[in-house]
């Protein structure tokens, strides 16, 4: 529900939503909370979690460096759920998801990881190993808790897939900005409308892009092909990867880029009415007239 | 715990799952690769050309049918013969070619010019590389920075076939990491390349596949031992790490419920020690690679690191359909530690002239195991899955620090 208010209220302000994900207890559980404050504070209208998972294959060099943090820490899902559980006591209406691989599912025996968020607190799950056509291994348990299972549309998937996902996911879908992984080393491209515009056919929930998405040139692309919001990952992880030893320099760096970031998302309709940015959609390339970029 | 051997078609595929294992949980943008892969793979059965430059690639370039040999004295009692099934004299010098090239020829078939592949002690590695010398495709292999220092005679048989030899230097630097490299790069490029997995582990179809690639083993070795012997062998041996050389002579014994199937996993330092691979023996069932399957993990699902003498078997899960074979009791796993291993090394080239892979060595231990409490005369097939050329470094070093006799 919290997903369909949010993207209700975006529609109206005519914005996209700004989701920024981070791994839970990275780069300590106390700086981690710290963290999604600032967050919060700098414009994010929803988070995406991740657990840190040993054998990440969906995620680039910036999300597999900073995953060593948390599990050397032996921070556990447990402690994962308790973070969670804190979050959502301070945000009552935030929406928050969760990314995970399906062992970290598996071995709490499934039923209880989804009893355990639930009670947490979450309102999604994604698990990117988990492609629609296995949805059928987890998509039980999570009904039964009421957690939305949320699936990805990658930019090639046949007509069939498309139908299968925009029928499955829930709360939101989590569009690809193109093949590969998780990184910013390959910046997003543009979506094709006709993608797009299959998925609203096909009764998707809201569209929120990610994979690639670091300036806001890449929002505006966005914008530009209509989804509902956006997710920047490894840019913000990144920003971790640089700064975790220096605490005050890291919240600096996030709070400065959440903010430039939030700001392209829920401005990035009215520039474009106003003129403020060309969209060259047949080079992938958007510039923004005298806005300033993040890095 | 175990389902009673009921239906003749319990040890089939339906769809991607062998009994509740296998599956495909890969990345959403991994399905359309493994899809496309899937129905070429199923064409090419169909396929008479295909199977003809299979069958004659194998036969006239890796040297197919390979022996199978007595052993004059290894392991030999006055009740039990072991034979010996040769892949050791397969091209490349292990099992790994039969379905390498099998592979090869898909990707050629599906319009794939750029292979990548993973390996650990770089046996896959040097095979991938040489059928892509010989096909015309460009090779690029995975490998555990770790690895890359223990097998550097390997890294350079690749390179001088042609391919391009990658460190990994994230999480354990080992296999499984190689493995994870190489999914992220097919990832961002199955359009223009074929993921070339190396055993019978990971999404379907590659579990499937490598076992249809693999089964001439064991359909060579029965024809074989019912020509030497007149009859079906009570035992059927062979090592598993991943578990392709294992299914590979096991398929065609499936449903000759008489002859025993024993996978030997390595125990490493003891299967009670935390240092060793023995997934099925100590693992638990869980999600890792592309497949539900059993795996050495933490109680939090965590993936951990395995430990084998043997690098082909120092890998922390195992192709899914042992773990339905050891389930349903149809196959039977036992393990066989580093020490066991390096003494059947060491008395296989002392008593029948023929050094073995470390890995068939652990296979070798178990047969003697075997022979020596045999109540009843037995026929005993070991499969011989690689020649031990690859270790003679790594085993002169053990020796010199007197780890082994």
């Amino acid at each position: 529900m919290r997903y369909q208010q949010l993207f209700e209220v975006k529609r109206d302000n005519n914005q996209l939503a700004y989701i920024p994900f981070v791994l839970l207890g990275d780069p300590t559980a106390d700086l981690s909370l710290a963290i999604i404050d600032k967050l919060v504070e700098s414009g994010a209208d929803g988070l995406e979690l991740g657990f840190a998972f040993s054998d990440p294959v969906a995620d680039g060099p910036v999300i597999q460096q900073a995953s060593l943090r948390p599990l050397a820490n032996q921070f556990s899902v447990k402690d994962g759920f308790n973070e969670i559980a804190a979050i959502r006591a301070k945000y009552p209406n935030l929406p928050l998801g969760l990314l995970t691989y399906a062992n970290l599912v598996f071995a709490q025996g499934i039923n209880e990881f989804y009893k355990q968020a639930s009670q947490a607190g979450l309102d999604s799950v994604l698990i990117a190993d988990c492609p629609v056509q296995e949805r059928a291994l987890f998509s039980g348990s999570a009904d039964n808790h009421s957690i939305e299972s949320v699936f990805i549309a990658p930019p090639d998937a046949n007509d069939e897939t498309l139908q299968l996902i925009a029928q499955n996911s829930q709360g939101y879908t989590y569009v690809l900005s193109r093949k590969g992984i998780t990184g910013t080393e390959v910046a997003a491209n543009q979506a094709s409308s006709d993608f797009i515009r299959k998925l609203r056919d096909y009764g998707s929930a809201p569209l929120v892009q990610g994979f690639g998405i670091s300036e806001p040139e890449h929002v505006y692309q966005a914008a530009e092909v209509g989804v509902d919001g956006i997710i920047t990952g490894s840019a913000i992880v990144k920003l971790i990867n640089q700064h975790y030893n220096k605490p005050q320099d890291m919240f600096d760096a996030i709070g400065h880029y959440a903010q430039t970031m939030a700001n392209a998302a829920h401005q990035a309709h009215d520039k474009r009415k106003e003129g403020l940015i060309n969209v060259d959609s047949r080079n992938n390339q958007a510039t923004a007239v005298g806005y300033g970029t993040a890095s | 715990m175990n389902t009673p051997l009921s239906k003749e078609n319990n040890f089939q595929y339906n769809g991607a799952y062998i009994g509740q294992y296998g599956g495909q949980f890969v990345p959403q943008i991994l399905m359309p690769a493994l899809q496309q892969l899937e129905k070429a793979f199923e064409d090419s059965l169909l396929d008479a050309d295909f199977q003809q430059q299979l069958n004659q690639l194998l036969s006239q370039y890796a040297g197919r049918p390979t022996p199978l040999t007595e052993c004059s004295s290894f392991a030999k009692t006055d009740k039990v013969r072991v034979f010996l099934k040769r892949e050791d004299l397969l091209h490349g010098g292990a099992h790994k070619t039969n379905q390498v090239l099998a592979q090869a020829l898909l990707a050629k078939r599906m319009g794939k010019k750029r292979i990548i592949a993973e390996t650990g002690a770089g046996q896959h590695g040097v095979a991938t590389a040489l059928a892509c010398a010989l096909l015309g495709l460009d090779a690029t292999i995975y490998m555990g920075a770790k690895d890359i220092e223990r097998q550097a005679p390997n890294v350079f048989r690749m390179k001088l076939m042609g391919a391009k030899v990658v460190a990994v230097d994230n999480g354990s630097g080992s296999l499984k990491d190689a493995i994870n490299e190489a999914l992220r790069d097919w990832a961002a490029s199955y359009d223009s390349t074929h993921y070339l997995l190396g055993t019978a582990a990971g999404p379907h179809p590659f579990p499937k596949m490598v076992k249809t690639f693999q089964k001439v083993i064991g359909e060579e070795a029965k024809q074989q031992i019912l020509e030497q012997v007149g009859q079906l062998p009570d035992a059927v041996i062979a090592c598993v790490g991943g578990g392709s050389n294992a299914i590979g002579i096991f398929a065609d014994f499936i449903n000759d419920k008489d002859v025993r199937l024993i996978g030997v996993e390595p125990a490493g330092h003891g299967l009670d020690s935390d240092a060793h691979g023995a997934t099925l023996l100590k693992g638990s069932e869980g999600i890792i690679h592309g497949a539900r399957t059993q795996t050495l993990q933490t109680t939090e699902g965590q993936i951990v690191e395995s430990h084998s003498v043997s690098a082909g078997l120092d890998y922390p899960a195992v192709g899914p359909e042992h773990v339905h074979l050891m389930k349903t009791g149809r196959a039977e796993y036992v393990g066989i530690t580093d020490q066991e291993a390096l003494d059947a090394f060491q008395e296989l080239s002392r008593t029948e002239g023929i050094i073995p892979a470390l890995e068939s060595s652990h296979a070798l231990a178990y047969a003697k195991k075997m022979a020596i409490t045999a109540q009843r005369s037995m026929n005993i097939i070991v499969n011989l899955s690689g020649r031990g050329d690859k270790d003679l470094a790594h085993v002169m070093e053990l020796i010199k620090h007197k780890a082994v006799n």
